[in-house]
């Protein structure tokens, strides 16, 4: 892309050396955050034992490292056994943690992935068939956006035994308005740009205008709704989770926040049960909202304005 | 009411209907299409729970002809379309001689009020924050803390309640940790009451605005760059308007619409939110009803609160649809 010419009066003072606007801060950064969890569960898999994530496998209770507990039966000093302490079930913390993080990521990751299909299929649909397809695909978005979807899946899954997928495949049953709405708005602004009317003229298909010419220009679009349903799935994912439905016997971090507030690790200061899977979970949800600042800045050139 | 046509009325109150109509079949089909026997899982979960049952066969045959599971689909599902529209959800199953519509009677006026005090507030500080942050008149160091007070934006609420609540009731002791009222308190409109409901509730409202205002912030900050290379805000300038002026008049006015809109549109995501929040703080709403509800297997109250929360949803988005062509006379002319 020749984008250095593009305008020769605008002052070159840019804040990095990098013309790239996928190279912002904000983007890698949040970019790094994600690899870290991953790559910390990938090096766990291999260095640590990942049975201690199954009940009874470790003492009862154990503070992190470094840390000391006390309670009437006496006091209990972290160890390097445990280094992120234990939970009063006997799971190991660390464990539970390398199982728990991917999983969650995973969940985000199935359940945004199969929303954005839907949400293509139906996106463009609605955009190059107009019509009635369109008033049913615009009202039936509209419509699903503002259901709570979590109230939903309470009293699906209340109902229904769900394991792993079968709660991503439920929780991207309201990943697909986003996209939907997305695509469908940017296919009516493009449909009349010029390079699509060329397509038409030079005989291009319908398949081909959508997927050859359109889809790359909606790209840092996509990836941003992509992000925004994976923060959207994950929260959903964690919210019945930690209301203890979703798979029940894998250990979560949703699930390991379930069991501290249902078996009172908050008023007996067991801070590390629930605190480093909030932990892990907050450094997620920033990764992905830096990732989706990032986006908005290759998308929207407005916005890469220096503060002044 | 000027600015409302009939047409736009009739179109807003059919998308309201469809709304709830779409969220309530999902409910109902989608665990009658999964695979797995409902019924069966109940019990298995049960004795999970109870260790064996007796005659758990006889249990299921009377749960299927309680909830007429051998009728043709059409009759259950008009049956279910009629029980919601008449708000008539049955018996708790776990406190029975409870209805299940009295016990969100109970509920709602809690979950409400918090919801609607957050949700005033971060609304609020948040397109404050976002318009102060385009402008050019904000002090610089304004311009630095704003970013940084944003850290926890996109956390969700649930987890910010848990830090509040470790760190504020459970290891400062500054504030109550559960419940939306003291103990020994009778509810009613006594100062007492309102000073506890007041103090009870700061935890809960703060651990959702501290998550949230951030993405209004960030929204209305896009909104007022763009509304700021509008050729009206050239003509202010050259008026000579007093900068302040321009800011709330012809700025904020307009930037705000995009805001509402888009709180309609994720109203949903945030009662979500506030079912969890009200779970971790035991806060006596509908997220702890659900909650309680899905301890105890109760599943015509897990069902019927539910409903009531999607539909209490829905209605305040229709509010907010015609409220909208008051504030924006645009909108209601130019069809949907």
């Amino acid at each position: 892309m020749a984008t250095v010419s593009a305008a020769p009066k605008r002052k070159v003072s840019r804040f990095n050396r990098f013309d790239n606007p996928w190279l912002n801060p904000y983007l890698l950064t949040g970019v790094v955050l994600i690899l870290i969890i991953l790559l910390g569960a990938l090096i766990g898999r291999v260095a640590w034992d990942s049975n201690l994530a199954l009940v009874g496998s470790s003492p009862l209770k154990q503070p992190p490292v470094g840390f000391s507990h006390t309670t009437l039966r006496g006091t209990s000093v972290g160890t390097w056994e445990h280094p992120l302490g234990t939970d009063g079930d006997g799971r190991d913390m660390l464990a539970v943690m390398i199982v728990g993080a991917p999983r969650t990521l995973a969940i985000g990751f199935i359940a945004a992935a199969a929303g954005m299909a839907i949400g293509i299929l139906l996106g463009f649909m609605a955009g190059f068939m107009g019509g009635r397809v369109d008033d049913i695909i615009r009202i039936a978005s509209d419509t699903t956006i503002t259901i709570p979807s979590i109230l939903v899946l309470i009293v699906i899954q209340s109902v229904i035994p769900v394991n792993l997928i079968g709660m991503a495949l439920l929780i991207s049953a309201f990943a697909w308005p986003g996209p939907t709405r997305l695509i469908r708005g940017q296919v009516l602004s493009m449909r009349e740009s010029g390079y699509v009317k060329m397509a038409r003229i030079s005989g291009a298909s319908t398949f081909d205008i959508m997927f050859r010419e359109m889809m790359p220009n909606l790209i840092p679009y996509l990836a941003a709704s992509f992000i925004g349903n994976m923060q959207g799935s994950i929260l959903a994912a964690i919210g019945l989770e930690v209301l203890g439905l979703g798979p029940q016997r894998v250990p979560t971090l949703g699930k390991s926040i379930y069991w501290s507030v249902q078996l009172s690790g908050l008023s007996q200061g067991l801070w590390w049960w629930w605190g480093f899977p909030a932990l892990i979970l907050v450094v997620i949800f920033v990764g992905l909202l830096l990732i989706n600042l990032g986006l908005d800045e290759v998308s929207n050139p407005r916005l890469r304005r220096k503060v002044e | 009411m000027k600015g409302i046509t009939l047409d736009y009325f009739i179109r807003r109150l059919g998308v309201f209907v469809l709304t709830v109509w779409i969220a309530a079949t999902l409910i109902y089909i989608i665990p009658r299409v999964a695979p797995g026997d409902p019924i069966a899982a109940m019990v298995s979960r049960m004795s999970q729970q109870a260790g064996y049952i007796e005659n758990s066969d006889k249990i299921i045959e009377g749960w299927r002809k309680r909830f007429g599971l051998d009728d043709p689909w059409y009759v259950q599902y008009g049956r279910y379309l009629r029980n919601l529209v008449t708000f008539d959800f049955g018996y708790s199953l776990a406190t029975f001689p409870t209805t299940v519509r009295e016990i969100v009677v109970r509920a709602m006026p809690w979950t409400i009020g918090l919801l609607s005090i957050s949700t005033a507030l971060f609304f609020v500080i948040g397109n404050l924050l976002g318009a102060l942050l385009a402008w050019k008149k904000t002090p610089a160091f304004v311009k630095v803390l704003i970013p940084a007070s944003m850290v926890f934006t996109s956390v969700p609420s649930l987890l910010a309640g848990l830090m509040l609540l470790y760190f504020f009731a459970f290891q400062l002791d500054w504030f109550p940790s559960l419940g939306a009222y003291g103990r020994g308190i009778t509810p009613g409109w006594n100062w007492p009451f309102i000073k506890s409901a007041i103090w009870h509730s700061i935890l809960p409202a703060a651990s959702i605005v501290v998550v949230t205002f951030g993405y209004w912030t960030l929204g209305m900050r896009g909104m007022m760059i763009t509304v700021e290379g509008e050729d009206y805000m050239t003509l202010a300038q050259a008026k000579g308007l007093r900068p302040f002026y321009t800011l709330y008049r012809y700025m904020i006015r307009n930037a705000i619409l995009p805001q509402i809109t888009a709180l309609a549109l994720t109203l949903g995501t945030l009662v979500g939110g506030q079912v969890l929040v009200e779970y971790i703080f035991s806060y006596q709403g509908m997220g702890n009803a659900i909650f309680t509800a899905i301890r105890n297997q109760d599943y015509p109250v897990i069902q019927g609160t539910s409903y009531i929360l999607i539909l209490t949803t829905a209605l305040a988005v229709f509010i907010m649809d015609m409220l909208y062509p008051l504030i924006d006379p645009r909108i209601s002319h130019e069809g949907s």
